[in-house]
């Protein structure tokens, strides 16, 4: 048997799907939709119901994206339930969508959701008069907490036993139609007879902190603050993590896998351990970064938050074709752009999400920060590291908005930008796990094989042809690196400082470990005084150049690949970052030795 | 039909002024999405504030609030005084 959710934006529906059904939600590929959904199973009375959930919308009969594939699902797939979801709170608006889903002619069962927040908004609400004039069961229920999920089972069993046999809906554009006039009415006379609203609004919280929070002088430099103490909370936290992962998989790798491997041919060794097992290493250090993100991502967006800080910055967003919440998630690339990437999916139009994508990878991030630390330290005084780390810092931005003054008129946003902007609510520590950890699952799932291939074939680059030094100039990546000087000679790049770019492709954090390999140098303070000797202060602040520019690592490329579902999308964002790294290396290194620097 | 004289868009409306939605214009998309976001004919509009640099409007209509750009809101007509 199967129930389709439905419900608005905003009214607790993801919540709710994941209360219910559990986060191990798989996500599906749809005949004749071009989104993934996620699909879920409920035990009612000992039989397995199918839950799918359909994306939020606002109309039923709206023009967005969203809208137009939760129709197309309604005509080609039959279900048995819909169950329609509406924050109890705006009932005055959102019950509109019921008389919609009446239209259908469906069995459908009607929840309203929030209920703690409508009774503490002085929001009343007759079920009993509203199931009677709306011909479905209807139940007030507050999905945030765990213990409404009994009652709502019960209803959706008795619902789905009176439901007969499962159906599409037939002729939806001439039911929707025939409504359209007396919408308003009906909306009108529902409201006055089941619902009593308050005269004034009683959320004097809500009003309070925006008078702060969204004050003309004050409220950008207190969204910037609040920005700067989750990313020191989130990196405080995770760069511990991520190395204790770290050493934890090396360790293994030590102790167990290599004595395992000990008989095994040293190519084989060499590609299993430093290839494939260093691979699935690299991506696994992403994984607590992201978990961490994403906590702090349920807080910023479910405490209502975000909206604000869209609200505060998209006067300027606004003249890029991006809006307010691009500009977060760029933020949030500052520490490692994949899960400002995964972000994204906040947004529903497609331009404007893909239009972020671009920007997004040009935020520089820890991985980046750390070469380009290490590098100033061994080449540069340390008043003039600070100042060429602050002028990487400002190309970064530069670059952002470059990218996104270039590329508007491509992916343009069709959608009109009216965001809600909801009551400020704290989500409960539960909603904000299960979020974060659907997440890394995700990233996990998705990023996984095309990450470990890409790993494995740059360790073949540097290790073939057979016997040579690894990262050598007899190397294929070598080799690599001397047939490329026509192209990066001119931008200072000599072929050693080439393999470093190929490694860095991969990760911004290997860098420095291929660094180690060319120069022959463990010691990172040795390795400084080898790049010091090898390469001018010109040279070096070229490489800081492309490498802030160009592509930040694989994992990246992968994320874009899995959110856009579209190779030119993932091949624009390659070659274009690849494009502008080169440019702005030319325009510095030609221009440095025009003015005799160098 | 109501004068266009007394009518004026939704952007001329004061930060803490209220006033009453008349007419909703703009392409079909943007009226059923100002629609299903409460804002209807008839309905009582509020504008909390306005952001800085000619951003967005922030507004309440029954209990919903909500952002709009001002390309978006002149498409909303206006009375000032309630109908």
């Amino acid at each position: 048997m199967t129930m389709a959710l439905v419900g608005m934006p905003n009214s607790g529906k993801s919540t709710f799907f994941n209360g219910l059904t559990g986060s191990h939600s798989p996500i599906g590929n749809w005949p004749g939709l071009t989104v993934e959904l996620h699909q879920g199973s409920v035990q009612l009375e000992g039989r397995s119901v199918q839950l799918i959930d359909l994306p939020g919308i606002y109309d039923l009969h709206g023009l967005s994206e969203d809208e137009a594939i939760v129709r197309r699902f309604l005509e080609t797939t039959p279900v048995d339930l819909l169950v329609l979801i509406i924050n109890a709170s705006q009932i005055d608006r959102q019950l509109r969508l019921a008389l919609q889903v009446q239209q259908l002619g469906l069995p459908a069962l009607l929840l309203l959701n929030m209920g703690d927040e409508a009774e503490r908004f002085g929001v009343r609400i007759n079920t009993e008069a509203l199931s009677q004039r709306l011909c479905m069961p209807v139940l007030l229920i507050s999905a945030k907490y765990s213990a409404c999920f009994k009652t709502v089972e019960l209803a959706l069993a008795a619902a789905l036993a009176k439901a007969g046999p499962p159906r599409r809906v037939e002729g939806l554009e001439e039911r929707l139609g025939a409504g359209e006039a007396a919408l308003e009415g009906r909306l009108a006379e529902l409201l006055n007879q089941c619902v009593q609203l308050p005269e004034r609004l009683r959320d004097q919280l809500t009003r309070r902190l925006d008078r702060l929070l969204l004050h003309p002088l004050l409220g950008l430099p207190l969204f910037f603050l609040a920005m700067f103490l989750m990313f020191q909370a989130i990196y405080a936290l995770g760069v511990p993590l991520q190395q204790l992962l770290g050493q934890l998989l090396n360790g293994f790798g030590t102790a167990v896998l290599t004595p395992l491997l000990a008989s095994a041919p040293a190519f084989v060794r060499g590609l299993l351990l430093e290839g494939l097992y260093q691979g699935i290493g690299t991506v696994a250090a992403f994984l607590p970064v992201i978990f961490l993100f994403f906590l702090a991502m349920a807080v910023v967006e479910d405490s209502g938050y975000l909206s604000r800080a869209a609200f505060l910055m998209d006067a300027l967003m606004e003249r890029l074709g991006l809006d307010g919440r691009s500009f977060v998630l760029s933020l949030m690339g500052f520490g490692c752009n994949v899960p400002a990437i995964l972000g994204t999916r906040v947004m529903r139009s497609k331009g404007l999400r893909i239009l972020t994508m671009l920007v997004i990878p040009f935020s520089l991030c820890s991985a980046r920060l750390n070469v380009f630390l290490f590098m100033t330290a061994a080449l540069f005084a340390p008043r003039q590291g600070a100042a060429v780390l602050f002028s990487l810092y400002l190309i970064s931005f530069l670059a952002a908005i470059l990218t996104a003054l270039i590329f508007k008129g491509q992916f343009p946003s069709r959608e009109p930008l009216l965001l809600e902007l909801p009551p400020y609510r704290f989500p409960t520590i539960k909603q904000m796990l299960v979020r974060s950890w659907t997440e890394v699952r995700h990233f996990w799932f998705w990023s996984r094989k095309f990450i470990i291939f890409g790993v494995v074939a740059v360790w073949l680059l540097n290790n073939l042809p057979w016997g040579v030094a690894p990262a050598s100039d007899q190397s294929l990546s070598g080799l690599l690196g001397s047939a490329l000087q026509p192209l990066l000679q001119p931008i200072g790049i000599n072929p050693k400082l080439t393999v470093a770019l190929v490694f860095g492709f991969i990760a911004k954090e290997i860098v420095l470990g291929g660094l180690a390999v060319i120069y022959n140098q463990a010691d990172m303070g040795q390795l400084g005084h080898a790049l010091a000797r090898d390469i001018s202060w010109t040279q070096a602040y070229s490489f800081m150049l492309f490498t802030l520019l160009y592509t930040p690592c694989l994992s990246t490329v992968a994320v874009i690949r899995s959110e856009s579902k579209r190779w030119g999308v993932t091949l624009l964002s390659v070659f274009w970052s690849l494009l502008l790294a080169w440019l702005v290396a030319f325009c510095f290194f030609q221009g440095s030795r025009l003015m005799g620097w160098a | 039909m109501p004068q266009q004289s007394d009518t004026s868009p939704l952007s001329t409306l004061r930060p803490g002024e209220s006033a009453t939605i008349e007419s909703l214009g703009g392409d079909l998309g943007l009226m059923r999405r100002l629609k299903a976001l409460g804002l209807g004919r008839g309905q009582r509009i509020h504008l909390l504030r306005r952001a800085w640099m000619a951003g967005p409007l922030h507004v309440r209509v029954g209990m919903t609030e909500l952002m709009l750009r001002r390309v978006d809101a002149i498409h909303i007509r206006i009375t000032p005084r309630a109908a």
